[in-house]
């Protein structure tokens, strides 16, 4: 096709716009393999997508499924049913468009595996659960284009190595398919287009006009940020006159749990009654949703949210955005910040709030950077491995499977380019066998090899199973908050098991802005009544963590050696002074170590600003040495520039903690034992489909029947340490957990210049690394001392005596 | 030593820290739940092929309780196997492991839910026995007096300067005593959990597994 329609141009014409340079160029481009558009949001990047699907549907009839639109986000999914269908309808296209994805029903999802729409959008998940279909061929049938949205979030987790293999299963049933991926601002647009394209086709880059640098600064407020907290509390005065300066302000929280408390605090300080909105992941899928319309009608003046409102959805207009808490990556910031004022040629507007001082400095940091357009960014690896057996176990689900084939096809996937027969067939073993030294399951293998030489399920009925465990998303157990009636109360969200399990009756926590009472836990829903009186217990919802990208953390250093701070507002470089005054500021070429008591355990702090990878190894090697030398550690969190480690017993002299050979001593050993690679463990045994979260209907609870994945990991550890598995844990906790190298270059370049400051209480900079999400227990001695010490107590407290 | 002494119905019983039982007037050990054949259970039926390494770990640890007890009985308290066919189906360093550890002493294999019939194995089959004042058998019953039983995988949690610890426990009243399971891949029940809560009195205790056992009250 060498030009729009003019059905589509007059459309453009009567709606007085124009087609952007951009849109024209990926239209130009439609014919292409694969292509991919960089644009901020508001360039009309989705009609960017989406021309050449209307102008190809306009010309000529097309009979099934013609473009599929994949999308990390439900909600996104529906958003542009609703925003494509005006423009289809006024142009006057007589065109399907449905969307597909977890909330479609059961009806709707068998009618559209019959008789597909023209334009089908879903999300990888549901793709790739009907790439599972013995229908598939047939559904898939004459599909021309993909078009993969905010492919750079997709990119950043396994959902994207996911998706990818579905496109690489698709384009085996189309193979005349041709990709477009739609991205924000990214630091590295090559690697986004190896990803997308089928290995080994180019991949256009698309650069839209990134528009007027946006206008991005910090709040001012009359109260002085505190030392630490995470709240920001002391800035609702000055959050809620810009709210009402404005007519709709986003006010994004880095974790669910703050943008809890903040909407708590907010809501009691709204004397003027604002309309003020939550939205985040937690919430019960009817609350969210309310909120979305309220938006979209524009009944809102704010939505305070997490980064379940990140990504690119129309939410009409917003002509201010609030980051709450520092931002611990400019790239997430600078994205934000695109959510505000969609008029493409207008500078979106932002405040940063930071939550406490030693924020103050990271926004100061990320400004500077943001300013700079220094975007942050770790580099992508290969395909991890757990995906790829996962789609093993899809395409047996689909029917038998030639091995060679499916070896070809995935490695057609961007992700997966660099993968060895050698690597596949240890998955296909893995899945087929289990793939362990003792050959236990000959007689009960998962797949079985047919005398034909297909790969086939040797139960059927597995197809099932396996369908209902599909996914890369790891959530932690969650249970339903549900008010308590006669027949079952107002679904109110969801919390962590964990954080269920340790509430007793009377316990208030924050959930959907409201408090609310525990009252008990019934079938696995957490029973609550409103409370209004009482100061909340903080919920602890998981939300993600967001690390301090390596390059912020070195700005920061380049701030402390300064003398002083005329670019940080005075409370601030204030608290630098005192942190300078009563302990030290870190220096480059010096290791500093604070060593205090607090809440009854002593802590450690080691600031080797080092990257949160490093810190955290260092935090495994250091407890290790700890726990040899009976200094009792229980735990440790690490951050992009410290590790903060709590124990029993204080440490006096470091020097030893840090002897190289030491360290390296039964790296190994530690390092496979430890809780870090129990969890990842986890994560990739659930995903490759050894640990099965849905059986059935109803999903494992931590029941009599069910034991832990540590089991699992421990079973191995013993009697097949070189089961893939293992391979792909010490992998997966590699991408996570740097290599020793990193360690070793620090001890040689500090040496001897340790310097240990023993204070009487918690320092000025190791304040806000008590709120870090991401704690690392050590199970020790330390474990058997407070458990001796508290049976004890409960013993005598009852009246009884031990023994 | 690694094990915590307590009465029970007049006799002073012991608790070890894997889960076993140990009663040195009748130099006898009692497990439950060992739950042997389980990940081949999971995978005849069409479930994910689990490390099949269970069965032979539980044994190990059986026999290093064995072998620092030297008991005259050993007791399996029911749900041995994870289904009848997972008995027959061991394989036959598993079944020489057993038969090993049978030699020179009594033993008896108490039908639980999981394994409701006899088992090709040595030993003899009982659905209950009494020894002395006390009664085995594998699930509480209502009405009971000195009764030792399994079945429910009781575990424990308790809150210690903030840390949460969870262990498999024995849970113990006037009337009956509850074994923690004692098989590799067997999950647990929270003594929170109301059924445990009903069946179990106010001063019940419960006596927590691990390197140290420990005892405190049984956590409601």
């Amino acid at each position: 096709m060498t030009q729009i329609p003019a059905r589509i141009t007059d459309w453009f014409t009567a709606k007085g716009w124009s087609i952007h340079p951009h849109q024209q160029d990926m239209f130009d481009r439609a014919s292409d393999p694969a292509a991919l558009l960089i644009a901020p949001t508001g360039g009309g990047k989705t009609m960017a997508g989406f021309l050449p699907t209307l102008a190809e549907l306009s010309g000529s009839a097309h009979a099934g499924l013609h473009t599929i639109y994949v999308s990390p986000l439900k909600a996104l999914a529906a958003d542009i049913r609703r925003n494509l269908r005006g423009p289809a309808d006024e142009i006057g296209l007589s065109i399907r468009i449905e969307d597909r994805t977890g909330d479609t029903s059961a009806t709707q999802k068998k009618r559209q595996r019959v008789d597909p729409p023209h334009i089908l959008l879903t999300t990888p998940e549901s793709l790739a659960l009907l790439t599972s279909y013995d229908d598939a061929p047939r559904m898939f049938a004459g599909v021309q284009r993909v078009i993969v949205d905010e492919i750079h979030a997709l990119a950043e987790s396994k959902r994207g190595d996911q998706l990818m293999l579905a496109l690489a299963r698709l384009q085996s049933l189309c193979p005349g398919l041709r990709r477009v991926g739609l991205s924000a601002t990214v630091e590295d647009p090559e690697a986004i287009a190896r990803f997308l394209a089928r290995h080994p086709d180019p991949c256009q880059i698309v650069q839209a006009d990134p528009g007027p640098d946006p206008d991005i600064r910090m709040l001012e407020t009359h109260e002085m940020p505190p030392w630490s907290g995470g709240g920001a509390a002391y800035a609702i005065p000055a959050v809620l006159e810009q709210i009402k300066k404005h007519n709709t302000t986003l006010i994004f929280h880095n974790t669910r749990a703050q943008a809890e408390i903040f909407f708590h605090n907010l809501w009691l300080a709204n004397e003027d009654g604002l309309p003020i909105g939550i939205h985040h992941g937690s919430l019960d899928r009817q609350q969210r949703e309310r909120v979305e319309a309220a938006m979209v009608r524009g009944d809102l003046r704010a939505i305070v949210c997490t980064g379940s409102l990140d990504l690119g959805i129309d939410w009409g207009d917003v002509d201010l955005v609030i980051q709450i808490g520092a931002p611990k990556n400019v790239k997430r910031l600078v994205q934000r910040i695109g959510r505000a004022n969609h008029r493409y040629n207008a500078p979106s507007k932002a405040l940063l709030v930071p939550a406490n001082r030693f924020e103050v400095v990271e926004c100061v940091a990320a400004l500077e950077a943001a300013r700079e357009h220094d975007l942050d960014g770790e580099p992508r690896g290969s395909g991890p491995r757990d995906v790829l057996c996962q789609h093993i176990l899809i395409a047996a689900a689909a029917g038998p499977f030639d091995a060679d084939t499916l070896f070809t096809e995935m490695t057609a996937a961007g992700p997966y380019a660099e993968l060895t027969r050698l690597e596949f067939d240890a998955c296909l073993e893995f899945c087929a066998t289990g793939g362990y030294a003792l050959r236990a399951y000959d007689r009960w293998q998962r797949l079985q090899q047919r005398p034909d030489g297909l790969w086939q399920l040797r139960d059927p009925r597995a197809a099932q199973r396996i369908r209902m465990n599909l996914g890369t998303i790891q959530d932690t157990d969650t249970l339903k908050v549900r008010l308590k009636r006669n027949r079952g109360g107002k679904p109110l969200g969801e919390v962590e098991e964990a954080f269920a399990a340790s509430l007793t009756q009377g316990d208030t926590f924050l959930i959907g802005g409201q408090i609310v009472r525990y009252e008990g836990l019934r079938e696995m829903v957490v029973e609550v009544s409103r409370r209004a009186d009482r100061k909340p217990k903080v919920a602890v919802f998981s939300g993600t963590k967001f690390a301090t990208s390596t390059q912020l953390s070195d700005r920061i250093l380049r701030m402390f050696s300064q003398p002083d701070w005329p670019q940080l507002p005075a409370h601030t470089a204030d608290w630098l002074a005192l942190q300078r005054d009563i302990s030290r500021l870190p220096q480059r070429d010096r290791l500093l170590i604070e060593s205090f008591p607090n809440d009854g355990r002593e802590h450690l702090c080691v600031y080797g600003f080092t990257g949160r990878n490093a810190q955290q190894t260092l935090g495994l090697l250091l407890t290790k040495r700890m726990e040899e030398t009976g200094l009792a550690p229980l735990g440790f969190v690490a951050t992009d520039y410290a590790t903060l480690i709590w124990g029993l017993d204080a440490v006096t002299d470091p020097r030893p903690l840090f002897q190289l050979d030491a360290l390296r001593d039964g790296l190994e050993t530690w390092l496979a034992g430890n809780a870090v690679m129990k969890r990842t463990f986890r994560a990739s045994a659930t995903i490759a489909g050894l640990i099965e979260r849905n059986t059935g209907g109803q999903r494992k609870s931590g029941r009599q029947a069910t034991f832990s994945s540590d089991i699992l990991y421990e079973t191995l550890l013993k009697y097949d340490p070189d089961h893939l598995l293992m391979q792909i844990t010490r992998e997966e906790a590699m991408r996570g957990l740097v290599d020793f190298a990193r360690i070793e270059e620090m001890v040689t370049r500090i040496g001897n210049r340790i310097d240990l400051l023993r204070l009487e209480r918690v320092s000025p900079l190791a304040a806000p690394l008590f709120l870090e999400v991401g704690k690392v227990p050590v199970k020790g001695a330390a474990e058997e001392r407070l458990l001796a010490e508290e049976s004890e107590r409960l013993l005598q407290a009852a009246g009884l005596e031990q023994g | 030593m690694n094990e915590v002494t307590f009465s029970f119905a007049g006799q002073s019983l012991r608790a070890l820290g894997s889960g076993a039982l140990w009663w040195p007037d009748q130099r006898l050990l009692c497990v439950s739940d060992l739950h042997l054949g389980k990940s081949e259970r999971i995978a005849r039926r069409g479930g994910p092929t689990l490390p099949p390494y269970d069965s032979q770990e539980t044994l190990t640890r059986l026999a290093a309780d064995i072998a620092s007890t030297n008991p005259g009985t050993v007791i399996c308290l029911g749900d041995s196997f994870d289904d009848l066919d997972a008995s027959v189906a061991m394989n036959t360093t598993e079944k020489r492991d057993i038969t090993a550890l049978q030699a020179g002493r009594k033993w008896i294999w108490i039908e639980g839910n999981h394994d409701p019939g006899p088992i090709d194995l040595g030993g003899s089959h009982l659905s209950e026995c009494k020894i002395g004042p006390l009664t085995f058998r594998h699930i509480a019953q209502a009405q009971t007096q000195a009764e030792v039983s399994g079945h429910y995988h009781p575990k424990a949690r308790l809150n210690a300067r903030g840390r949460a610890i969870t262990r498999p426990a024995f849970l113990v009243d006037h009337t009956r005593l509850i074994l923690p399971a004692y098989g590799t891949y067997t999950g647990g029940m929270r003594s929170s959990d109301q059924v445990l809560n009903a069946l179990l009195d106010n001063q019940a205790l419960a006596i927590l597994t691990g390197p140290q056992p420990r005892i405190i009250p049984m956590p409601r």
